[in-house]
């Protein structure tokens, strides 16, 4: 046993990094978010998403017979981890999943979004549709950079199509990476920022907050990274529960922690939190979570 | 990422399940947690069979008596003796986990093998008398006094909460050498000797914990002489020589009762299902949760036992953040325990009402929810000291 990640995992995670600071770091994230085309009309950056194609991040788990990197669910998840720090829009899931089903989709030139539950993300941007959307209405989306449909009466189903378990993990991991990524943006504002002529991370309340954060990430990722060596649908359903909670309760303190700046547009912390909630509300929430993982008590 | 076991550890697995199923049928039946006689005569004997199928100090190296197992290794075992409901360390903690290794790291050779065999026999049991009236979270301002006079340091103060003092032979002590002033701060003039809980001077007195047992007890030192032979480490050091060690009951200390947490569950969902409450949304929700947490609880293990892997078998901070998250879920878990119980919870004829009682001390024992925190904020992510 040797939970450790590979050096070829380390590799991976580095390059993914690597290219998002590159292709979708700051400035164009501020620009995507602060542009015309946000909220119903947000716009997919199709460059962007052919050069994830070409980098093979749809197509990772493809095997290398057909055109794939050839990789497992513990690099996908490494990758997915690495967009939900970057803030990464676009319906990435559906698409990764559709790389062997719909033509295009492993090399980035076809957008695939999917209904989950009563939602479809990016649906006018997509080429192609997983599920059935008629009927779908737009929604106000509270997320700035994922626009959203709400399909009538599509939610409920029973019995989750086969996508779905591996959709919950690659969400789960880009859960994951907000939550990291929160951690750290509060930890560096803690030691720069200054009140009462010293830095607020020397406050223990701040420092507690920051801690929890750090618990909360480091108890997600062990059960992230074992639901991806496992890929076992019930360990799968709780890392999602895990992983979704310190996602949205890190952006809080994020938040908590940055004080007036943090409920501002110009930060990005809102944007985190937003995201955060999107991501929970796919399947499964909370509350379907944890009666998945209740059945399996025997 | 990499969770199989190889083939070499998966034998050492079959054995020792193959040496459990043997041993275990044979033992006496578990002793009174009143009777402490009882306790340790049945706590000690485990560790003779231990010893004698050579399972004692797996982990420790080699020069230490030890077997020089891995830190996988060494989960294994505390899985294994805990999915087949072996008895737990018990009066041997101290011992094993912090004196063992700290004579281990920083004892004279003469030091090892005085001390260390007799603790691997489970011959001696030791108490740790660290925390004193005023000096708790704020260890490094302890004040019981040891002034050297000859080739003995005499020893006078008191200690508090220490675990096992009833039954003890030895005590690991840290007493002042140095007084503090402006330019000695207190961790500055500690240091460490093996106190013999026989010696003219020492008196206990045993505490009743809100479980109504004497878990601990209270330690009054009156002029008591101590060979300076029994210092481990230089005069003034024995702060250092306590934190080498110090992690170590962090790292691994609650293996196994995660995996008998995780029992536990299961149980709890049967009992529930048995009785009616799992119709209760609420409750069948947070038993959910609960295996999400205690999944991912041992996931961290394994993620913490192989990075110690890496690290040759130090384990580094993040015993603190897993110290945090486990000590917590520990009591939701009996207070889960007691939902589905219901009327049942409050009967102390039941386990799970004692189990509810005894994980209070969890977020407090071995360094508080609080001082983790602080722990985890300064060390881990690098934030400022202060207030
Ligand atoms: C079951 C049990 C067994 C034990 N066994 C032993 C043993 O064998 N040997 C031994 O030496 N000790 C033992 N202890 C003692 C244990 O280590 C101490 O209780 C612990 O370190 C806390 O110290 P204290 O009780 O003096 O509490 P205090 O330090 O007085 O703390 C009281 C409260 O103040 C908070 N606090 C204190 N300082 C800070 C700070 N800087 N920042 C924020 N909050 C703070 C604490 O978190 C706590 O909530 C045991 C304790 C228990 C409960």
């Amino acid at each position: 046993m040797d939970f450790r990640l590979t050096d070829d995992q380390r590799a991976l995670q580095e390059g993914v990094r690597k290219l998002l600071e590159g292709r979708f770091g700051r400035e164009r994230l501020r620009a995507a978010v602060d542009g015309p085309g946000v909220g119903p009309e947000a716009s997919l950056d199709r460059a962007l998403w052919r050069e994830l194609g070409d980098a093979g991040f749809f197509a990772l788990r493809l095997p290398e017979r057909d055109g794939g990197v050839g990789l497992g669910l513990p690099e996908a998840v490494l990758a997915f981890e690495e967009a939900g720090r970057a803030l990464l829009p676009g319906p990435l899931v559906a698409t990764h999943l559709a790389a062997a089903t719909v033509p295009g989709a492993a090399t980035g030139e076809r957008v695939v979004t999917r209904v989950d539950g009563e939602l479809v993300e990016w649906l006018d941007a997509a080429d192609h549709v997983l599920g059935n959307a008629a009927g779908a209405v737009p929604v106000r989306s509270v997320d700035p950079l994922t626009p959203l449909h709400r399909v009538p009466g599509a939610a409920g189903g029973d019995v989750p199509e086969p996508d779905a378990v591996p959709a919950a993990l690659l969400t789960a991991a880009e859960q994951l990476g907000s939550a990291g990524r929160t951690t750290e943006a509060a930890v560096r504002y803690a030691g720069e920022r200054e009140q009462f002529g010293r830095p607020i991370g020397s406050f223990q309340a701040v420092k507690h907050l920051c801690a929890r954060m750090l618990v909360r990430t480091e108890t997600a990722r062990a059960a992230v990274y074992g639901a991806a060596v496992t890929g076992e649908a019930v360990e799968i359903a709780g890392a999602k529960l895990l992983a979704d909670d310190a996602a949205v309760r890190n952006a809080r303190d994020c938040l908590q922690v940055h004080g007036g700046m943090g409920f501002t547009w110009e930060a990005d912390v809102h944007l985190h939190l937003k995201r955060a909630w999107v991501r929970a509300e796919r399947w499964p929430t909370e509350r379907e979570a944890a009666e998945l993982l209740a059945a399996a008590l025997r | 990422m990499d969770l199989t076991y190889t083939e070499e550890e998966e034998e050492f697995r079959a054995r020792l399940r193959a040496w459990l199923a043997a041993t275990l049928p044979g033992l006496p039946p578990r002793p009174d947690p009143r009777d402490w006689p009882g306790r340790r005569a049945y706590d000690t004997a485990w560790q003779r069979r231990l010893y004698d199928a050579g399972y004692a100090g797996l982990h420790w190296p080699a020069d230490a008596g030890g077997h020089g197992a891995t830190p996988t290794q060494h989960l294994i075992f505390l899985e294994e003796t805990e999915l087949a409901g072996a008895p737990y360390v018990g009066a041997n903690f101290v011992g094993l986990l912090h004196a063992g290794p700290t004579i281990a790291a920083e004892g004279t050779r003469a030091q090892c093998s005085r001390w260390l065999p007799p603790i691997l026999r489970g011959d001696e049991i030791w108490c740790q008398g660290f925390s004193e009236p005023d000096a708790g979270s704020d260890l490094a301002s302890l004040r019981t006094r040891a002034v050297r006079d000859g080739d003995a340091y005499v020893v006078t103060g008191s200690k508090i909460w220490t675990s096992h003092a009833e039954v003890a032979d030895w005590c690991e002590l840290l007493v002042r050498t140095r007084p503090v002033s402006a330019d000695v701060p207190g961790h500055r003039g500690i240091t460490w000797l093996a106190l013999p809980m026989n010696a003219p001077g020492v008196s206990v007195r045993p505490l009743r914990t809100l479980a109504g047992t004497t878990e601990f007890a209270e330690m009054f030192l009156d002029e008591v002489r101590v060979p300076a032979a029994h210092r481990v480490g230089e005069e003034n050091d024995g702060w250092r020589v306590t934190m080498v060690t110090l992690s170590f009951e962090r790292g691994t200390a609650f293996v196994g009762e995660v995996v008998a947490c995780r029992r536990t569950l299961r149980a709890l969902a049967e009992a529930a299902r048995g009785n009616g409450r799992w119709d209760d949304q609420e409750v069948r929700r947070t038993l959910g949760r609960l295996n999400a947490e205690f999944t991912a609880l041992w996931r961290l293990t394994q993620w913490n036992v192989s990075e110690a892997q890496r690290a040759g078998g130090v384990p580094g901070n993040s015993g603190s953040v897993f110290k945090l998250r486990y000590s917590h879920a520990r009591q939701e878990l009996y207070d889960a325990a007691a939902r589905v119980l219901g009327p049942g919870g409050l009967d102390l004829s039941h386990d799970w009402t004692a189990d509810r009682l005894s994980s209070l001390s969890y977020t407090i024992a071995a360094g508080t929810s609080q001082i983790q925190r602080n722990i985890v904020a300064e060390r881990v992510l690098g934030l400022p000291k202060g207030r």
